[in-house]
């Protein structure tokens, strides 16, 4: 896959994006749009196609930075717990502060899902049997188990339909005003790049990396904290995405290695045509209602996960 | 040159590394040789701060290795270990390009790229420095490892068991790089190395650990003896000599 596919692919889905949906808006009436076509085009599809960007970009950086720092290639932000734990985060600040502004609800599910991808991180320390398909199961159970808390009490709470907003992910949702949160990833993306060496060589392990007079600590300690803030803020706009994390920087390492530096800009175009296909895929399938996209996504990513285990031997 | 002073580590009840102290040349190969379990690669590990000791203190070049930078030291003093074990998918020349990341932090000058070329030519790597570490055998891999310690230009390389996985003609290309790389450009090796025939041949001074202490250390002339070889090993071997090589023969 060549990148300059890429970069058309994902220029021409954008703008299909643009113009799919319920209102009729025509790339042909672009400089004679009535009141309505104006407001739906600046108030919904521009907004969503920025989302949808952002959100396909920043989940693939992190989950390529959780599979180097954990050095497996299975464990993402689905698969450790993150998501979860930013959902929980989010519950917690809804019983605390009744009416908690989106500030409130960040700070507080950011630090949810730092601690659960921190305590994901010390149970990998302890696990001997460092089997690859072992440990993103670990995460599965343990994002499950955090997942099940966040039901029993919202249940309790009477907020299990508030929840649910942020259980399946959905850009439908998205309009101007409800979105602009996600612009904070956009500096993380950089500071992605500027680590990149620096988690790649923590990915080699402890040992390499003081020998290479590595800072360990915290090279994984930023690692964690864009991948946690940059999936809470996902969660927060959009819902869970699951699954993309995991299998674009899967598909980009295949072809392109696993030198960050080298992948990350790949990284990030195929996690937004990923993602931007899938939703255009979930506009159109039953237009003109719509699939929301943590389905297309979970649907379209775990067949490809399964894909990636069965042929994981060949490459691994 | 490296001191060692009075250094033991113990894992739970046992001492792996006891009260071991040892002075190591500038300039010179060093072998470390033992049986199993001696202790060597821990002792390395120690010199080479991955590892800290319960007592005991390592300086290099007159300072103590505990209190100086880990960044600093990444300049002065290179570790390979034994076995490693990479889940990433890096290409042969992104490797040893890490090699420099003690100096360039990530942005790599042409500077840098010189010494990359370079430590890719003396492990003739060059053909294959684009392919995918593992779409290569162990020998080529180990090989790749080596040419990232050389492009880290450090006056002091250590390297555990470097012969692992390779054979003849690749352990002697390997040997004969460490001899350059000492004869030329003045480092300071220190290898861990099974095969005695070949710590005979390569180094200048040989050091012997047994159950955490140091059994024996002098020349090449002084270790390779019957009699030291026996207290080491506990085994009969003859040593013949072979245009002037001290070869032991243990065989039966």
């Amino acid at each position: 896959m060549k990148k300059r596919y890429l970069v058309v692919m994902l220029i021409l889905l954008s703008f299909a994006s643009l113009f799919v949906g319920v209102t009729n808006i025509s790339p042909f009436d672009l400089f004679r749009f009535d009141d309505h076509q104006t407001q739906i085009f600046w108030q919904s599809r521009v907004p969503r196609l920025i989302s949808i960007l952002i959100a396909g970009v920043t989940l693939s950086i992190s989950g390529f930075i959780m599979q180097q720092l954990s050095r497996n290639k299975f464990v993402s932000p689905t698969t450790a717990g993150t998501m979860d734990s930013a959902r929980f985060g989010i519950l917690v600040s809804l019983v605390i502060f009744t009416s908690a502004s989106p500030i409130e609800k960040m700070i507080v599910a950011f630090v949810f899902s730092l601690a659960g991808t921190f305590l994901f991180m010390k149970i990998l320390d302890r696990i001997k049997m460092k089997d690859p398909i072992f440990i993103p199961l670990v995460g599965l159970m343990f994002g499950n188990i955090i997942s099940s808390i966040t039901t029993f009490f919202a249940y309790q709470r009477d907020l299990i339909q508030n929840m649910s907003a942020w259980l399946q992910g959905d850009f439908s949702m998205i309009t101007a005003g409800r979105y602009e949160m996600l612009y904070i990833s956009i500096p993380l993306v950089v500071i992605a790049y500027i680590f990149a060496d620096r988690f790649t060589i923590a990915g080699m392990g402890e040992d390499f990396a003081r020998n290479l007079g590595l800072n360990y600590k915290q090279a994984v300690n930023v690692g964690l904290v864009i991948v946690a803030l940059s999936t809470t803020l996902v969660v927060l706009t959009v819902g869970l995405i699951p699954f993309l994390g995991l299998v674009v920087p899967n598909i980009v390492s295949i072809y392109r290695g696993d030198n960050l530096k080298n992948s990350l800009s790949d990284t990030a175009l195929l996690g937004a045509v990923f993602i931007l296909f899938c939703d255009i895929l979930g506009r159109i399938l039953i237009y003109p209602y719509e699939i929301p996209i943590g389905l297309t996504v979970g649907v379209i990513g775990s067949g490809l996960f399964i894909y990636l285990l069965m042929r994981r031997r060949d490459y691994a | 040159m490296v001191e060692v002073q009075a250094v033991s580590k113990s894992y739970g009840l046992k001492a792996v590394v006891d009260n071991v102290s040892v002075n190591i040349e500038k300039g010179k190969i060093t072998s470390f040789i033992g049986p199993n379990g001696a202790g060597k690669s821990t002792l390395l590990s120690i010199i080479s701060r991955l590892l800290s000791a319960d007592t005991g203190e390592v300086l290099i070049d007159g300072q103590k290795v505990n209190e100086t930078k880990n960044r600093d030291l990444a300049k002065k003093i290179a570790i390979l270990k034994q076995s490693n074990h990479l889940s990433l998918r890096l290409s042969v020349r992104d490797l040893v390009s890490f090699g420099r990341f003690p100096y360039s932090q990530g942005k790599l000058t042409k500077e840098d790229q010189v010494y990359i070329d370079e430590a890719i030519r003396y492990m003739e790597l060059e053909d294959m420095q684009d392919k995918y570490l593992d779409q290569l055998s162990g020998g080529q891999k180990q090989r790749a490892f080596i040419a990232m310690t050389i492009a880290q230009d450090t006056e002091y390389i250590l390297l555990d068991e470097p012969l692992n996985n390779l054979d003849m003609k690749h352990s002697v290309q390997i040997m004969k790089v460490l001899r350059r790389l000492a004869d030329e450009l003045g480092k300071t090796i220190l290898i861990v190395i099974h095969d005695i025939n070949f710590a005979s041949v390569y180094s200048d001074y040989i050091v012997a650990l047994k159950d955490g202490k140091i059994e024996a250390q002098g020349t090449v002339n002084e270790i390779i003896t019957s009699l030291t070889l026996k207290q080491i090993y506990g085994m009969d071997m003859p040593i013949k000599e072979i245009n002037n090589q001290k070869i032991c023969v243990y065989f039966s």
